[in-house]
């Protein structure tokens, strides 16, 4: 008999298609379930195994709901901000995300940001689109040129050592900065700061590649924009809250930073629309892993790990071990 | 003895200007007016030199009926199109140019456009800023990933070899078309074809960085495009004229090329319009050099070359 599931959420085509063939599941083709939509499906369907992403909160209370006969909770992302891991634990569920997969596609995007940011490519896309008709004097709307450049990368990771990757093919200088710092293999060269505030000064570039949590909650604020060079530029493409965007907001304003990417914002998507308003940031919609082929590998990966564990084998990538 | 004059014919960078002004008596064009042959021969009277961009047209009239006091021509950018060389040679005029300092810039900005094409950036952009973002979809706005994928640059020259070296750090793998296979240390790897055939079959993605003469002209027409796979990704930071544009039009409609980027357009400014409403082609006004290092560069380079030939010696970048 095959294992029964229930996906909370909509999927790309090829990982609904997978997961109808593979399992006896319960889909969500129209819309995505909320939180007692979710329960209310695993219970009729007396799930196995519970496929969903970061928009259903698995707080306690909500974990303390799933009935027992769900043994795997499968999140489709990296993250699992989203999960009472203590509460999970202590009930015996099994709990698994997506790591590596989303790894090369989301260091490509924060690439884009970086390469945008510089070269203001949404600025001249949107002169563009009416038509241009008009000529530039060589002096007029430059960017900054990301070649050469010292690249400050918050947070090592398999993510940040992917973008640090990039920034070599540019010739660029890597900074990075950590809890810990990295063996050499991993390092590459790249110079190690154990204080984040040390390393700002010298980044022309920064880019964050920090998991969210109490201890980097705004860690980008008034002081340690402050304490990037004049005209730098700066890139988010890990997590809103790492940033105190009214600091960001005066920091664009005023100049002191060139420009800004960013792929995700302290609210989404009801971000703060004042950041619409400016010219000298290029925003995109939280698309970190928004390819056709890693949203499939996201899938499938979660996939594998509901499959695993119904087949009493263990998880492949278990939150805990 | 006075400063040498120097007629700038177009606004510069400041950094250039000042340089300009600091060692010449320069006559600056502080309004950025186009000047046609008649005011860049009447402006330049008494000078001794002029520094010119690709706006200026300096045909074999106009170099013939330029004062006998010009002694060098300046001009910012490579390329020379807008010179009559000839011309310039039959009279004894020197011309100086500006290669390889921009070669990164534009390298960054295929790259940058490979990027920004295949990620949707024109249409996430436009959806986040006019206040349509209502939330994430496991299946909206998906992109193409460009780690790992095949890159076909079609023009192995200095830009086209940045490039290379950017890409690598995506691991894509490099495929060229080229008039000549290059020298194995040029190379590095990259793998050459001898003909359209074998190259536009494997370009996942199909950066153009090729110049513009008959060869080119409309080089990426229909049937070099149905040679493309499905899906691929067409980037040109090279010369407007080497794509049909008609052609490219359509395929993008069909999804046969599913994204373009592209800084170049034939008949630039005026671009085909069916471009303004397609969503999966991100545009660029032909701003390839545009930083502000690059730009100082190239005015730095076109000045040492002015400098030297007033100064009696001969600077690599002189043409004629």
């Amino acid at each position: 008999m095959k294992p029964r599931l229930v996906v909370a959420r909509r999927t790309p085509p090829a990982v609904t298609e997978r997961a109808r063939t593979e399992f006896d599941a319960l889909l969500s083709e129209e819309k995505d379930l909320d939180l007692d939509g979710m329960l209310a499906a695993v219970g009729q369907h007396r799930a196995d195994a519970l496929f969903f992403t970061s928009n259903l909160k698995l707080n306690a209370e909500a974990i303390a709901r799933l009935p027992a006969h769900v043994k795997i909770a499968a999140t489709c992302s990296v993250g699992f901000d989203h999960i009472d891991v203590p509460a999970a634990k202590a009930k015996g569920l099994v709990v698994t995300n997506t790591p590596e997969v989303l790894t090369d596609c989301t260091a490509d995007l924060a690439f884009t940001l970086i390469l945008s940011a510089c070269r203001r490519m949404h600025e001249y896309d949107g002169i563009m689109r009416p038509g241009w008709r008009r000529r530039f004097a060589m002096g007029e709307m430059l960017g900054i040129r990301a070649s050469g450049k010292r690249l400050g990368i918050l947070g090592m990771g398999r993510i940040g050592r992917a973008v640090a990757q990039r920034g070599r093919g540019f010739g660029m200088q890597i900074l990075y900065s950590d809890v810990q710092r990295l063996p050499p293999e991993l390092e590459q060269g790249a110079t190690y700061f154990e204080d984040f505030r040390a390393m700002l000064p010298q980044c022309d570039i920064l880019t964050l590649h920090a998991p969210g949590g109490p201890r980097t909650d705004g860690i980008m604020n008034a002081e340690t924009f402050g304490l990037l060079p004049n005209g730098a530029v700066f890139v988010n493409a890990a997590r809103g809250a790492l940033v105190d965007e009214e600091a960001l907001i005066a920091a664009l304003t005023s100049g002191h930073l060139f420009a800004a990417g960013l792929d995700v914002f302290r609210k989404e998507p009801d971000f703060d629309t004042r950041l619409a308003a400016l010219p000298n940031v290029i925003l995109t919609p939280h698309m970190g892993s928004g390819t056709v082929e890693t949203r499939n590998a996201m899938g499938f990966r979660a996939l594998d790990n509901i499959a695993a564990v119904c087949a009493g084998r263990p998880a492949i990538d278990p939150l805990w071990s | 003895m006075g400063k040498p004059v120097l007629l700038v014919t177009r606004q510069f960078p400041e950094a250039v200007e000042a340089r300009a002004a600091r060692d010449y008596d320069a006559r600056l064009n502080t309004k950025d007016q186009l000047y046609g042959p008649a005011e860049i021969i009447r402006l330049s009277a008494g000078a001794d030199a002029i520094l010119c961009a690709s706006t200026e047209k300096l045909d074999a009239a106009t170099i013939a009926a330029l004062p006998a006091s010009v002694k060098v021509i300046g001009t910012f950018s490579v390329g020379l199109d807008h010179v009559d060389l000839p011309a310039a040679k039959a009279r004894g005029l020197p011309v100086c140019n500006t290669p390889d300092v921009l070669s990164v810039a534009t390298a960054e900005i295929s790259m940058g456009l490979i990027l920004a094409a295949a990620r949707r950036f024109g249409e996430g952009e436009r959806m986040v800023r006019a206040g349509r973002w209502i939330g994430w979809k496991a299946t909206e706005l998906l992109g193409a990933q460009i780690t790992g994928k095949r890159l076909g640059i079609f023009g192995m020259g200095r830009i086209g070899r940045e490039l290379a070296k950017m890409a690598r750090g995506f691991s894509m793998e490099i495929h060229y078309r080229n008039r000549t296979r290059l020298d194995p240390a040029l190379e590095q790897g990259a793998i050459f074809h001898g003909s359209d055939e074998s190259f536009l079959p494997v370009c996942d993605v199909l950066s153009l960085n090729a110049p513009g003469n008959e060869a080119t002209r409309k080089w990426l027409n229909a049937a070099r495009i149905a040679l493309l796979p499905k899906g691929a990704v067409v980037v040109n930071t090279g010369r407007g004229m080497v794509v049909d544009d008609a052609a490219l039009i359509a395929a993008l409609r069909s999804g046969h090329v599913a994204f373009a980027g592209l800084d170049v357009f034939d008949g630039e400014p005026k671009l085909n319009p069916a471009y303004l409403g397609l969503d999966n082609a991100v545009l660029l006004p032909h701003l390839g050099s545009a930083t502000v290092e690059t730009r100082n560069a190239m005015g730095f380079l076109a000045l040492d070359g002015i400098d030297a030939i007033l100064a009696g010696r001969n600077p690599p970048n002189r043409v004629v």
